[in-house]
């Protein structure tokens, strides 16, 4: 249970940190989920690039209207932050069921989204705001949408040699309101099924987690809701994209409550 | 690798392996065995102590990283070797503990909670020590201290 042996590098600068990066490297961000499969040995990373010292890759900012996350922006930060409370509330109910206080404490959101466990909050709620990720490497820098930076199971669209330095989020449609709703075992154990969604006139999104190995879209349920359909209606829709018949139910009676809480 | 990093008010300077988790520092190099080790992956809390005054699990992070930061440990709750922390007091009255194992990690997750939601609601406290484990006093005992403490 203690980890192997890797060499440990904390660049001060964004630049220092891009030219360690490549094969068999990984990022150290928050470490609440790299740390324990280095624990068990399941990662044996040559080399630890601990991108924590690097000043001002963390920060909170509204820059025209959107939100700007730097990528070691703590889940504690995001939680207790008054402009994404007023602006992106939808990140705030989300967060709130990521773990426990101790590793809110320490995860960052960047590092959340560059892990890409499906069962992870936050990416749901990013793919439900349509955020935009950007990423940074030595020879360059693009930036990718929600719907196309996460792969599969653990797996986003980030090369070795990248980094993920920040998360951009629109601003929410006029008269929007949001509620992010799962189900877990227990408060912060890993979720079985779970919804974002923003709605406002004109307007609806609504991101599943548990629906496959990424976030998904249910694009015929947010369609249907712009249409004026029920709550319980959308939410059918919605759980038509999950496979297993109870997943599914429960997904349609989260989809349904999130709806509802959203005031549909 | 050398790093300086105060414990409990005190600056330490030390030689570390970057694959020393701040648990082994604390209990092997520095000698503070009240911070307690369980399941070492994240799970069970026990080695929760505080880092620049956010509770965090030292299985989880490498002593390496407190380098230029501030480590509080379970040693420095109480005021004095004679006196209890007002947690401790309410863990005591209430029964919140029978091994005593999980204790540490439950107080240092819980000291910076009491302070800052004193009108937390039943609800919340349950799911502020949702991330420690306790297999002896079915968290009755210690949510009846948190309230203790609070009221």
């Amino acid at each position: 249970m203690k980890p192997a042996p890797f060499d440990y590098e904390a660049p001060r600068t964004l630049e220092d940190a891009l030219a360690l990066l490549g094969e068999d490297v990984k990022v150290l961000a928050g470490g609440q989920s790299l740390v324990p499969v280095m624990n068990f040995r399941l990662a044996q990373p040559a080399k630890l690039v601990d991108v924590n010292r690097i000043d001002d890759l963390a920060y909170l900012r509204r820059v025209n209207g959107r939100l700007r996350i730097g990528a070691t922006t703590r889940h504690a930060t995001l939680e207790r932050s008054g402009l994404v409370a007023r602006g992106w509330p939808l990140l705030q109910q989300a967060v709130r069921h990521v773990g426990h206080p101790q590793i809110r404490s320490r995860g960052t959101v960047g590092g959340s989204c560059a892990h890409a466990d499906p069962t992870a909050e936050l990416p749901v709620a990013l793919t439900a705001l349509d955020a935009v990720f950007h990423l940074r490497s030595r020879s360059g820098r693009r930036s990718v949408p929600a719907a196309e930076f996460f792969v599969t199971h653990l797996t986003t669209v980030l090369r070795p040699d990248e980094l993920l330095v920040e998360i951009e989020v629109p601003p929410m449609p006029e008269g929007a309101r949001t509620a992010f709703v799962e189900h877990a075992r227990t408060h912060g154990d890993w979720a079985i099924a779970g919804a974002a969604v923003v709605v406002a006139p004109r307007h609806a999104a609504i991101a599943l987690l548990g629906a496959g190995p990424t976030p998904v879209r249910a694009r015929r349920a947010e369609a249907a809701l712009v249409e004026g359909v029920p709550a319980s209606e959308a939410a059918a829709l919605a759980a038509e994209l999950v496979e297993d018949e109870w997943r599914a139910a429960l997904t349609r009676t989260l989809v349904r409550r999130a709806l509802e809480e959203a005031g549909v | 690798m050398r790093i300086t990093v105060t414990v409990n008010g005190a600056e330490h300077t030390a030689d570390v392996e970057p694959r020393t988790l701040l648990s082994d520092f604390l209990r092997h190099d520095l000698g503070l065995t009240g911070t307690h080790v369980g399941c070492e992956h994240g799970v069970c809390g026990a080695c929760t102590v505080q880092v620049d005054g956010e509770p965090v699990r030292s299985c989880l992070m490498f002593a390496v990283q407190t380098d230029g930061r501030a480590v509080r440990t379970i040693e420095d709750l109480a005021p004095s070797d004679d006196e209890l922390h007002p947690l401790q007091e309410a863990f005591h009255a209430e029964h919140a503990l029978q091994c005593g194992f999980c204790t540490a990690g439950f107080l240092m997750t819980l000291e910076p909670f009491v302070r800052d939601r004193p009108d937390a609601s039943e609800q919340e406290i349950r799911e502020a020590v949702a991330g420690n484990l306790c297999r002896c006093t079915g968290y009755e005992g210690i949510v009846k201290a948190v309230r203790r403490v609070s009221a």
